[in-house]
């Protein structure tokens, strides 16, 4: 492949509840793995505040520094473990350790090493191992060598804890309990009944939980029961007690930051505290929206907050109220509507939860909002046929939302319903407008609007394979109480009692293309005519577009056989066919270019072509090893000039696809330096400075005014500043608001940076800024100053007794004292001078 | 095994009567048992959980608190007022005497096992100093405002604790007084009721009162200060009993719902030495309230409404995987209830104040349609019934008193039954189908009561074993009867005998006592011919083979033994069977086995049974060791005989029918079964508390 090939990325949309969340020590922060990154979010206000990259493949566990707490350990699949700092998202170290990693522990005993899952030989054989971190200045540092601590343990962190002392820690797989001793350095085994009978049918063990004070490990099994170990340090004194509530089994278990409670969830989607570890004594927080996967706790004891299938971490207070939600991509088993583009707010549209439409956007990967179409109770319960939405469409430009819907029963009757919903500009949101139950006899295979002017009457298609498609159009349904408009069906057309398989309209609008199984046929839209058809005898036709732009005269065919045909409309004639079985092809609303992904014994390929030209102007094989399901261009607000000839059909439009197994990814024409070059440079940056905002803030400010004062003393400079250049108003603007110094401090800076600098220097200004050049250059001075003292004292000890070693300690503690002191005196402390 | 036309009764519709109070006695290791009719069984824990002794129930008596004091004494207190002590050797009642102070809800032995306490209606605590032959009053503590429900001693017997009603006190016993009253809170679960009712209480050597009440809550208070320390709410329905362990490191609860919650003195941390009480298990194995419970150093044992006397072990107590390492469920008395009369088909019955007769059914089908009777030739096959089985007679007793034991003689034309105070013999002259009863009078004055009586195999003497340790012989003549011989107890010994036997040829009698050994007398010489040499375990039930007169005596610990009388000395086939062991299987049985019978036609055989299976041993054909399967099903007909004979071994055992009652060998080819399915007895229960069940 050629130099300018692009990069397939996942862009995001990654399961934020694969493994639990951890809290900061202080509860501001949240973080959690989100494929190969580590995301810091704000409890507070549900942003993302760092998005920590740097793994190969997707992390597997995340953990903080049990001695800083201002660390985060993580791990990855990609064998290695880094250590960041998360509250300013750098990278501090890497260690590589060489085999998959499937977990990751850490307790304040075991200094400089931590606990990671791996799997050595057979692939469901995994061990508990104890890793070294060996103490290196190095950025990149290889790990000593894995200790076994326990064998044979499930992979999932969720079966292993450590006792809160870290005396011991506990895993559970299958049906067994398994304690290792640190101290003893001995393992206890404890072993439920697994009989066949039906009474022990279920005793699986799923998820392990130790208390934090005392010794007392609790247990999830398969059939909802939480057990409570007790003396298990002695293996024929032990003891349990039940807990039973959960109907299906035990997701998780947490205990409380002081351990009075005991947390557990599972599919019920109901959060359940234990109060004293007591059956009668218990605390619900139900409708949780989906199962709970991982329920975490923050080591202040504050927040609590649990993971959901719905890729969903709800954060939640004490007193078991939400307080905040921080909502991914929601990954349904299946995605029927396909991809979408919203046209308003450029968010991508799909299946959501059951019944739900999400509205997800690529940029902050995270999720806009929910538009529940179906508007029933979702029963979770399995072999329960739902409802499923299975089409959606945007039209004028994203005024009109078409919906479908459909249930059937193994031998029931098709239920079907299409809505359609407008755009309320009040509410910013899409309400109901029309509801069509069965609007066909059988399923909906295709759904389009089409695109025309705004004085055009708003006109729907759908394809069913009853055989017709239906043209619906708005139409006036007032009546003397209200002013309302509603959809009504206007054409009805059918081509021989053939299915029809997709519709499609032209660009302009003035066409519409109807597959009927292994014909095409066009209509005018205007008077609903037949006008031609195209038959190529090669099987159904699966996917159907128009040509855009110049190449609008022309429309594209792909049928299941694996033939793609491209006939002129002029000429009513096949301007060319070729073999591809494509599985995705989607036309770029912004150029002439199409985009097509086949199925290859590689993986899917991807080809991208204009329909004027039957060679491909783009050619990428194996984009991915699955089957792509689904692909969407979505416009870009700014074009790209990407230099690079191959890559110009991604200038105007970025191309997104959706693979077999719900990940989403794109094509990125940067190389992956190029991605890492903000965090490196922001490391450079930040070594020498304490970075907080406050203090990016009051350092951009001061040089600011040095700069001013520059200018100043360079000559009369009359400019007005305009909000955009002035950086206070900047940062005030980007900053995230949880953040930000109090209003008090920046409401004197804000006003200052708005002062015009017309006039000359004041008098009291000009000695504070030669003070402070003073001051700077002292300090430089000063720097140089103190390498050689340094190096005096650093010879020193080797003649001195020990007497003289302490004192000289001393001498220079107190030394960096006053280095200390003089560069607090460095800080601007002007604004709070401002009168 | 041989093929049997078998009567599947089912008609015997006796319900036990509901569990109130158990007290365990660590010296001997027995419990004591009391039942909601006054009945007081006395269960061996050493020897598998064997039903050795009991004492009739009374219709007046009902039994409130039961305990032992010193050693080997019981004592039990009732709602009439009375404090009974009970005879243990003669089985009999020592005296009863009141205490004035209404009915007696709560007894409790002092820890010295010297004094006694009780509470009463009337909110008195009563103290009682036990002397050497009967207890005496000593004093009155503090009146309450209402009754006493409860009491517990202080370990060090300086104080003690009384749960009465919404309160408790603790009482010093040296001043008698009142040193704190604890308040319990009425709530329920938000609710207010109008009583919280403390029905038990325990008082720790740290000071700490550990109370349960009808609030459904277990409270820990400190009796020195008089506050609570911690609440546990196990249950919605009231918490009704409470026992401790000796060690005072776990104690169990009882509660209305059927569960029986197990706590623990569990240390917080391996390595600190603070320690919290923390409900571990909960055991529900029963549908009714457990009105009482028990803890012994290795099981817990728990009895209630539901009739059954539950014993689970704790397994981190229980050493080696024995018998006492499994659960045990005691359902059904360790005796007969149940004589037959095979030349005339009746079964007599025995209820706790009458007794019925019935008449089995008949057939004369011989082939393969369904109807009540089985054929096990033709494995399952059920047989029409031509003529339905026959209640001819209900007796019932006078008096408050329960009967004790009963009898049909084989012949039908007898039937004798016995009280506490009376015995009973009564004439049945059949006419037809018209039966006509006739009293015996006149019964002799040494024949006050009776434990066990048995008819000689011809219907002409009869044999009672009377409670004071003598065996009476009565000839029976028509419509009278003649003492014939008193074997007086051994010299010293007041012990009863339970269990009698009597070889078909009448010469021989042998009998039982409560401690083990087996004496035979000569009936012909009228003196005691031998002892079987004493075996640790008691006995179980008793037989003389026909033609041999061989002794064959099963024991609690599930070992047979065959002793032959002519020889005074084990047969063969005992010590054969001695020497190699028992199967493990047959070690590890549930029940004792509690009839013993012999196939006339063939003198190998040995039929015995136990509540789940029934057995035929074939002393012919070579024991079972520990690798070949116990219980072998009736190999299939298209198996060669040489497969059938390599895995036939001595022990032939059907679980067909159980729970099992009685079980017995009418003539050659037919066999008389009464079973009490468990659903039935649960079916004549007051319905239990309702529970929500998920999913219902």
């Amino acid at each position: 492949m050629e130099a300018a090939a692009a990069r397939v990325v996942r862009c995001g949309g990654s399961e934020l509840s694969l493994r639990r969340a951890v809290f900061s020590a202080d509860s501001r922060y949240l973080l959690c793995v989100s494929g190969d990154f580590v995301k810091v979010y704000s409890t507070a206000t549900e942003e993302c505040v760092h998005v920590l990259q740097g793994h190969r493949d997707l992390v597997t566990g995340i953990q903080l520094n049990p001695n800083n707490h201002l660390q985060l350990y993580s791990c990855s699949f990609d064998g290695t473990i880094k250590l960041w700092d998360y509250l300013d998202g750098i990278l501090i170290k890497t260690f590589t350790v060489g085999h998959k990693l499937h977990a990751l522990f850490t307790h304040a005993r075991a200094e400089d090493s931590v606990f990671v899952t791996i799997n050595k030989e057979k692939p469901d054989v995994f061990q508990l191992v104890s890793v070294p971190l060996p103490r290196t200045p190095r950025q990149d540092a290889e790990a000593g060598e894995p200790r076994l601590v326990l064998d044979c343990i499930s992979p999932s962190p969720k079966c292993v804890a450590f006792g809160g002392q870290g005396d011991y820690v506990a895993a559970v797989r299958d049906f067994y309990l398994s304690v290792y001793f640190f101290r003893k350095k001995a393992t206890s085994r404890f072993t439920l009944s697994s009989s066949e009978n039906r009474k022990h049918a279920k005793n699986n063990f799923t998820c392990v939980a130790c208390h934090p004070k005392e010794d007392c490990i609790a247990t999830g099994h398969k059939d909802g029961k939480i057990r409570l170990w007790r003396g298990f340090d002695d293996e024929r004194k032990y003891t349990y007690t039940c807990l039973h509530w959960h109907h299906d089994l035990v997701m998780d278990l947490a205990f409380s930051a002081t351990g009075s409670s005991l947390l557990s969830g599972g599919r019920e989607s109901v959060l359940v505290e234990w109060r004293d570890a007591a059956e009668k004594t218990k605390e619900f927080l139900p409708r949780l929206g989906a199962t709970i996967e991982h329920i975490a706790v923050a080591p202040a004891g504050d927040l609590l907050c649990t993971s959901h299938a719905d890729n969903k971490i709800i954060v939640i207070g004490r007193n078991l109220e939400a307080c905040a939600v921080i909502q991914g991509l929601v990954r349904d088993s299946s995605v029927l509507t396909g991809l979408m583009v919203d046209p308003r707010t450029k968010a991508l549209v799909l299946n959501g939860k059951p019944g739900h439409l999400q509205f997800y956007s690529l940029q902050s990967d995270k999720q806009l909002y929910n538009l529940d179409i179906v508007q029933q109770e979702y029963i979770n319960d399995c072999g329960l046929v739902q409802i499923e939405l299975t089409k959606a469409a945007f039209g004028c430009f994203g005024a009109w939302l078409a919906t479908v819907e459909q249930r059937q029963e193994k031998e029931g009757e098709l239920e079907l319903q299409m809505k359609l919903w407008a755009y309320n500009k009040k509410t910013q949101g899409f309400l109901l407008n029309t509801k069509v139950s069965a609007p066909h006899e059988d399923r909906v295979t295709a759904l389009c609007f089409r695109s025309a002017d705004k004085s055009d009457v708003p006109t729907l298609v759908t394809a069913s394979r009853d055989g017709r498609f239906k043209v619906w159009v708005l139409a006036d349904d007032s009546d003397i109480y209200r002013k309302a408009e509603g959809w009504t069906c206007d054409f009805v057309g059918s081509y021989h009692k053939y299915q029809a398989t997709n519709c499609c309209f032209s660009e302009d609008g003035s066409l519409l293309a109807v597959s009927f199984e292994e014909t095409v046929t066009i209509w005018e839209s205007d008077t609903w005519e037949l006008r031609c058809t195209f038959c190529q005898r090669a099987g159904r036709v699966r996917h159907l577009c128009f040509g855009r732009l110049t190449c609008s005269k022309y429309l594209l065919g792909a049928t299941e056989s694996g033939t793609l045909c491209c006939w002129n409309l002029l000429s009513c004639a096949l301007e060319w066919s070729t073999k591809l079985g494509v599985s995705v092809m989607e036309p770029d609303p912004r150029s002439e270019h199409v985009a097509a992904v086949a199925r290859s014994s590689g993986g899917s390929d991807l080809f991208v072509f204009k329909p004027s030209e039957p060679r491909p102007l783009y050619v990428q094989r194996s984009i991915c090893s699955e089957e792509v399901r689904w692909g969407v261009f979505v416009p870009r607000d700014v074009p790209e000039a990407l230099a690079s000839e191959a890559l110009q059909w991604l200038n105007r439009s970025q191309f997104y696809f959706l693979t077999a197994s719900q990940s989403l990814l794109t094509f990125s024409s940067k190389s992956p330096e190029e991605k890492l070059t903000p965090t490196s440079k922001q490391l450079l940056a930040e070594e020498s400075l304490p970075a907080t905002p406050f203090y990016f803030l009051l350092g951009r400010h001061r040089q600011q005014r040095g700069e001013q004062a520059d200018g100043a003393a360079d000559g009369e400079r009359v400019q007005l500043p305009t909000t955009e250049g002035v950086p206070a108003v900047s940062e005030l603007l980007h900053t995230p608001a949880h953040v930000l110094p109090s209003a008090a401090f920046l409401c004197s800076l804000f006003i200052n940076s708005l002062l015009l600098a017309t006039e000359a220097p004041s008098a009291e200004e000009t000695p504070e800024d030669a003070e402070m050049e003073e001051e700077g250059e002292r300090d430089s001075s000063e720097e140089e100053d103190a390498a050689p003292e340094q190096a005096q004292q650093a010879g020193l000890p080797d003649g001195g007794d020990g007497g003289d070693e302490a004192e000289a300690l001393q001498q220079q503690l107190s030394k960096c004292a006053e280095k200390e002191l003089r560069k607090l005196r460095r800080v601007d402390y002007s604004w709070v001078a401002v009168p | 095994m041989g093929e049997f036309k078998v009567h599947r009764v089912r008609f015997f519709n006796y319900v036990p009567s509901g569990i109130r109070c158990v007290a365990y006695n660590n010296q001997s290791n027995r419990l004591a048992v009391s039942r909601t009719d006054g009945t007081v069984e006395i269960y061996n824990l050493s020897a598998n959980y064997f039903q050795e002794k009991f004492f009739p129930g009374h219709e007046s008596r009902a039994t409130e608190a039961l305990c032992w004091a010193k050693g080997q004494r019981l004592f039990s207190a009732g709602l009439n007022g009375e404090i009974i002590e009970y005879d243990l050797q003669a089985l009999d009642i020592k005296y009863s005497m009141d205490a004035f102070g209404g009915p007696i809800w709560s007894m409790a032995a002092s820890p010295s096992g010297s004094q006694l306490l009780v509470g009463c209606e009337d909110g008195s605590v009563k103290l009682f100093q036990i002397n050497p032959d009967k207890i005496q009053f000593e004093r009155n503590f503090d009146r309450q405002k209402s009754r006493i429900l409860s009491l517990s001693w202080h370990p060090s017997g300086t104080h003690i604790a009384a749960g009465s009603i919404d309160y408790i006190s603790v009482f010093d016993i040296k001043s008698g007084s009142a040193v704190h009253k604890m308040l319990v809170d009425r709530q329920y679960m938000g609710v207010s009721k109008r009583k919280c009712i403390i029905w038990g209480v325990a008082f720790l050597s740290d000071g700490t009162v550990i109370s349960v009440d009808s609030a459904g809550k277990v409270q820990f208070w400190d009796s020195a200060t008089g506050t609570l320390v911690k609440t546990h709410l196990v249950a919605n329905a009231d918490v009704q009993s409470i026992a401790v362990s000796d060690q005072e490191d776990s104690f169990v609860v009882g509660t209305a719902e059927g569960t029986v919650f197990h706590f623990q003195l569990v240390s917080v941390t391996s390595n600190s030495s603070e320690k919290q009480w923390v409900r571990t298990k909960p055991f529900q194995h029963h549908t009714h309230d457990v009105r009482t419970v028990a803890h012994s150093p290795t099981a817990l044992i728990s009895g209630g409404t539901d009739t059954h006397l539950v014993i689970r072990p704790l397994m981190e107590k229980v050493e080696v995987k024995n018998y006492d390492a499994a659960l045990r469920k005691i359902t059904f008395p360790h005796r007969r209830l149940i004589s037959c009369s095979k030349k005339r088909q009746l079964l007599l019955f025995q209820f706790s104040h009458h007794l019925d007769l019935w008449r089995l059914g008949s057939t004369v089908a011989t082939g393969k349609t369904s109807g009540k009777f089985l054929v096990p030739g033709k494995h399952g096959d059920t047989l029409p019934l031509s003529k339905d089985a026959d209640h001819l007679l209900q007796l019932k007793t006078k008096g408050p008193e329960n009967i004790i034991c009963s009898c049909v003689s084989p012949c039908g034309s007898w039937i004798a039954y016995s009280t506490a105070s009376r015995f009973f013999l009564r004439r049945l002259n059949y006419e037809h189908d018209n039966l006509s009863l006739h009293r015996v009078s006149k019964m002799p004055a040494c024949l006050r009561s009776a434990v066990q009586i048995m008819f000689s195999e011809d219907s002409t003497k009869l044999f009672v074993a009377s409670n004071q340790g003598s065996l009476h012989i009565l000839r029976l003549l028509e419509g009278s009867f003649k003492h014939l011989h008193t074997f007086q107890a051994q010299s010293g010994t007041v012990e009863s005998m339970c269990l009698l036997a009597v070889s078909p040829d009448g010469n021989w009698l042998a009998a039982s006592g409560t401690s083990a050994g087996v004496h035979v007398y000569s009936v012909k010489r009228l003196k005691l011919h031998c002892t079987v040499p004493a075996y640790n375990f008691p006995v179980t039930a008793l037989a003389i083979a026909p033609k041999t007169n061989n002794l064959v005596i099963a024991h609690s610990d599930q070992q047979i033994f065959e002793y032959s009388i002519p020889d005074k000395q084990y047969t063969e086939w005992s010590r054969a069977i001695q020497k190699q062991g028992f199967h493990h299987h047959w070690l590890q049985r549930d029940t004792p086995i509690t009839h013993i019978g012999f196939h006339p036609k063939r003198p190998a055989h040995i039929l015995l049974h136990d509540a789940y299976m029934f057995c035929i041993i074939d002393k012919s054909l070579p024991l079972p060791n520990d690798k070949t399967l116990l219980y072998n099903p009736l190999p299939p007909t298209n198996e060669s005989d040489v497969i059938r004979r390599r895995t036939a071994h001595a022990f032939k055992i059907s679980k067909k029918y159980k729970p099992l009652l009685f079980m017995d060998l009418l003539d050659e080819g037919t066999l008389v079964a009464v079973e009490r399915p468990l659903d039935d007895i649960i079916a004549q229960l007051p319905p239990p508390i309702k529970k929500k069940k998920f999913g219902t």
